[in-house]
């Protein structure tokens, strides 16, 4: 039932203050025409109604605080409470953005400190707090790398190399910043492969977005000659900071000579996902690209944090104000928190957590590369099919009847049923064994019983959705008597 | 080695693990990555949460926040009175702590909500679909720029510069993106609305669309059918809305707009120093394919079950990759929920009443500047709750007065535009009490 299938005209969970009104009406001076002729139709519902439909609501969800979500590439780590705690301060939460810099001078703090923060992190020599996701920050990557070569006088670069295994968000990215995309193949070992890299590397070529670990979850070994071989011939290099939670203090994309690297905060930075956003997708440069960043900057003058507009060639605004600084309160409070030890304990536990669960399941599904791998790996799904007659979907659908998120499915597309499992450092041992154990049952159903997999989730407030028809006829809102 | 209440492995099971990989260390693990890359971070070294937040808490009070304010300041964000019960229910780990909603079947309370919100944003802007969100009003109208082109092929945008200034930025960075031209459309001095003649002078062939603000960044109120009379059939009419005026104001959809977006802060989300909101969008259903972001549809399951899915995924990223309608992954889906749980509580009637609110306080302090003699109204549009002041004298200096006596006075246009000097944007809301207003008129009637 929807909230609105609950409505009784006249109920309300809402009261204003008892105030004298002054007497003036929209109808007194606007034309006929400009005034609402119909009542908005939303709820007409109690509080306690409204606590109870979201309560419900709340429990078809699977989460992290409910249970284990190894959903590769996307680092579902706990979204620790402290967080949430300190994004509660009214010092944070109730600050109009238009207010005079002295009085945000605590914010505007937080902010530089978490610049240079992440700085130190990367590698990076300065940073843009603003991108709203992931795939916004890669925009302003990719608009930094127009720019750079707008101002340059380059006119000839109009092409980006993407890994063929790379996120969707990076060739959309890119295509949004007006370049035309090439794909390299990834190699036999599920890296980039150079020789092909060497033969699509010309003049025409702006940038190589490259993620590192990659989305298979190894770390791009050649990195220093794909480096030598972009920068040689004119192109930069754009890091997707999507896998960072693989080599916090073991390695920095800056020191590897990336020359823009975004981050999503929502993944490294133990931020929520909440449902889907909002994320942060900060951005760093290096120096060179430092007066071009979208505007308003943060600086410190030695006595007082400033707001800077004044940047001729900054790409312009992105967005309006300063970003999800909410967000950015968050994933302030993790790094204080877990401090250069605890970020860089925090990526040995993701990769020890990666490797002993690889070590587990590849007696039961082969992976699709071999050998010690990041913070995440992939298995490849056939032999389900060849075995079982079963595809991996049906593997991941028949988990969440066991309480379990199934892992990232037919990503990333290099490898054939894909299974892309990221456990993150905050999963205990007795989870990594658990989830192995349920695997091997499955499979066991999977022998004798392949129908009940392939009909699952059994368990679940409803089963699978009939996804061809809702998007044939696409029905995206409530109306009466329907 | 501290302790760390988030990393649960004990040096023994850290041991068993290695042995299980076929590894004597956990330094082992990271032979893949060269040895020159080895770093130390220079960052302070961990702390407990006890410390984190006595330290936070005392960065956080170093701001002047606006439960201590009387706020007279809008300009995008504004301050409404948010009930209790939004932030309760929406804390929920189950809400807070979910992905995206790929595997709608563990996610049903996400989709079922996201179908609720569009529905809301349906009917509050008059538009048939709604996607779940955007990152907020700028990248919105920016995105609605970029889809008229998709839709129609032509590569200009008209855009008024009423229109808040830091979406008109954000327009112009995604169409130097997307190799869109933009062209700023005058307002007229006097009523503070677009000036049509400008904008018919500046029609042509490859003009995709022509963005307006409903009401715009000054306040006024954009006679939205005049707008669509004065532009051919095949330009769309794209309009930035304030979504709390549209509890009173006629829907957009009815006065032939083709996209609504905007800023859905005013729903229920605390102001955050301007981030995180949302951004609503909106279209007529003939647009569907071409809209960026998630979708979401109802549909059935094998047993004949109602369910929600993420619809028409052939337009993500995620799928399509570069040929995508955008880039879009994470949007703003939690401060969806905050928004729908506000307006399921407030409901129709609530936020009729507290737009009609915002109005009358906002009519009677203009009516009592419209006496004054150091401060005087400058437009004759009509507006729904903010409205342009001149000031004789300097308004910064004003401003600081008003800090002292804890009243964030109006928004200074001077820092928008030269030649808007000691102009002030003055915003009234709900939140704003009558004795407030009173203080506040008082510190203008005394202005020298």
């Amino acid at each position: 039932m929807t909230i609105f299938d609950a409505t009784v005209e006249g109920r309300t969970g809402f009261r204003l203050p008892e105030e004298k009104s002054y007497g003036f009406e929209p109808i007194d001076v606007l034309p006929e025409h400009l005034l609402r002729d119909s009542r908005p139709e939303l709820p007409q519902v109690s509080e306690l109604q409204v606590v109870r439909h979201f309560t419900g609501l709340s429990r078809k969800n699977h989460s992290v605080d409910s249970g284990f979500y190894p959903l590769g590439s996307c680092t579902m780590k706990y979204n620790p409470k402290l967080n949430e705690e300190a994004a509660s301060f009214e010092g944070f939460s109730q600050l109009h953005p238009y207010q005079p810099e002295e009085t945000i001078q605590g914010a505007l703090e937080l902010m530089y400190n978490l610049q240079n923060s992440l700085c130190e992190i990367t590698g990076m020599d300065d940073f843009t707090l603003q991108p709203a996701a992931g795939a916004h920050g890669e925009l302003v990557g990719m608009l930094l790398v127009k720019k750079y070569f707008e101002l340059k006088g380059d006119t000839s670069r109009k092409k980006v190399i993407v890994p063929d295994s790379a996120h969707g968000t990076n060739p959309a990215s890119a295509a949004m910043a007006g370049y035309d995309i090439v794909e390299v193949a990834s190699n036999k070992d599920g890296r980039v492969d150079l020789e092909s890299l060497d033969r699509l590397l010309d003049e025409s070529v702006a940038a190589i977005m490259l993620t590192n670990p990659n989305t298979v979850g190894l770390f791009e070994k050649d990195i220093c000659e794909i480096q030598k071989m972009a920068h040689d011939r004119g192109a930069l290099l754009y890091y997707d900071g999507a896998n960072l939670n693989a080599i916090m203090g073991h390695a920095r994309p800056g020191d590897m000579g990336f020359d823009i690297v975004h981050l999503n905060l929502h993944k490294t930075f133990s931020t929520p996902h909440g449902m889907g956003g909002p994320g942060s997708g900060t951005v760093g440069v290096k120096t060179f690209l430092k007066e071009l960043l979208p505007v308003p900057v943060i600086d410190f003058d030695g006595q007082k944090y400033r707001i800077v507009y004044d940047l001729p060639d900054s790409i312009g605004k992105i967005r309006s104000f300063f970003g999800n600084f909410g967000v950015l309160v968050r994933a302030y409070a993790y790094i204080k928190t877990m401090g250069s030890d605890g970020l860089k304990r925090a990526s040995e536990m993701a990769v020890l957590n990666a490797n002993y669960l690889r070590s587990k399941l590849v007696e039961l599904i082969p992976t699709a590369y071999s050998g010690i791998c990041k913070h995440e790996f992939v298995l490849k799904g056939t032999k389900l099919i060849s075995e079982y007659g079963i595809r991996t979907l049906d593997l991941g659908k028949r988990l969440l009847d066991y309480g379990i998120h199934p892992p990232t499915v037919y990503f990333p597309l290099i490898v054939d049923e894909a299974i892309m499992i990221e456990p993150t450092e905050t999963e205990t041992k007795e989870t990594l064994d658990h989830f192995a154990a349920t695997i091997a049952t499955i499979l066991e159903e999977a022998k004798e019983n392949p129908e009940l997999l392939k009909l699952a989730p059994h368990t679940t407030p409803v089963g699978r959705l009939d996804e061809a028809t809702a998007s044939r006829k696409p029905k995206t809102r409530w109306s009466k008597g329907s | 080695m501290p302790e760390f209440p988030y990393l649960p492995q004990t040096e023994v099971e850290i041991e068993e693990m290695l042995r299980a990989i076929g590894v004597k260390s956990i330094a082992e693990l990271f032979t893949d990555i060269p040895e020159k890359f080895d770093v130390d971070l220079s960052i302070p070294a961990s702390a407990d949460e006890f410390t984190v937040l006595r330290d936070l808490k005392e960065l956080s009070q170093r701001n002047s926040n606006l439960n201590d304010l009387s706020v007279f300041r809008g300009g995008g964000i504004y301050k409404h009175f948010i009930p209790s019960a939004v932030q309760r229910i929406a804390g929920r780990g189950e809400f807070l702590t979910a992905y995206t909603p790929y595997q709608a079947e563990i996610s049903q309370g996400t989709l079922q909500m996201l179908f609720e919100y569009q529905t809301m944003i349906s009917e509050l802007t008059g538009m048939e679909v709604s996607n779940s969100s955007m990152y907020d009003g700028a990248s919105a109208c920016a995105e609605a720029a970029l889809m008229s082109v998709r839709i129609n092929g032509k590569a200009k945008i008209l855009i008024s510069k009423a229109v808040h200034p830091e979406y008109i930025e954000t327009v112009k960075t995604y169409c130097f993106g997307g190799n869109v031209h933009v062209d700023e459309v005058n307002f007229d001095r006097k009523s503070g609305q677009i000036d049509l003649s400008d904008l018919k002078s500046k029609l042509s062939d490859d003009v995709s669309a022509v963005i307006v603000g409903y009401p715009n960044f000054f306040g006024v109120i954009e006679d939205l059918r005049e707008v669509r009379k004065a532009i051919p059939e095949n330009v769309m009419m794209i309009v930035s809305a304030n979504p709390t005026a549209l509890a009173i104001l006629r829907a957009p959809g009815k006065l032939g707009a083709d996209i609504v977006v905007g800023e859905g802060q005013p729903l229920g989300n605390p102001p955050y120093l301007g981030g995180p909101g949302f951004g609503f969008f909106a279209s007529k259903e003939a647009y569907i394919r071409k809209m960026p972001g998630r979708i979401i549809g109802e549909t059935k399951d094998g047993e004949g079950r109602t369910g929600y899915v993420m619809v028409l995924q052939t337009r993500e990223q995620h799928i399509r990759r570069n040929k995508a309608t955008s880039n879009i992954c994470s949007n703003q889906a939690f401060n969806v929920l905050l928004a729908s749980i506000y307006m399921s509580l407030v409901g129709p009637k609530g936020l009729q009443e507290i737009a009609r609110r915002s109005y009358d306080k906002a009519h009677y302090l203009a009516k009592r500047i419209e006496k004054m003699d150091k401060v005087r109204p400058v437009f004759t549009g009509p507006f729904f709750s903010e409205f342009v002041v001149e000031f004789k004298k300097d308004l910064s200096s004003f401003n600081k007065k008003l800090l002292k006596d804890k009243i964030l006075g109006p928004l200074d246009l001077g820092e928008f535009r030269d030649d808007m000097k000691n102009h002030g944007l003055i915003c009234l809301t709900e939140a704003n009490r009558n004795e407030e207003i009173e203080f506040f008129a008082g510190r203008l009637e005394e202005l020298e």
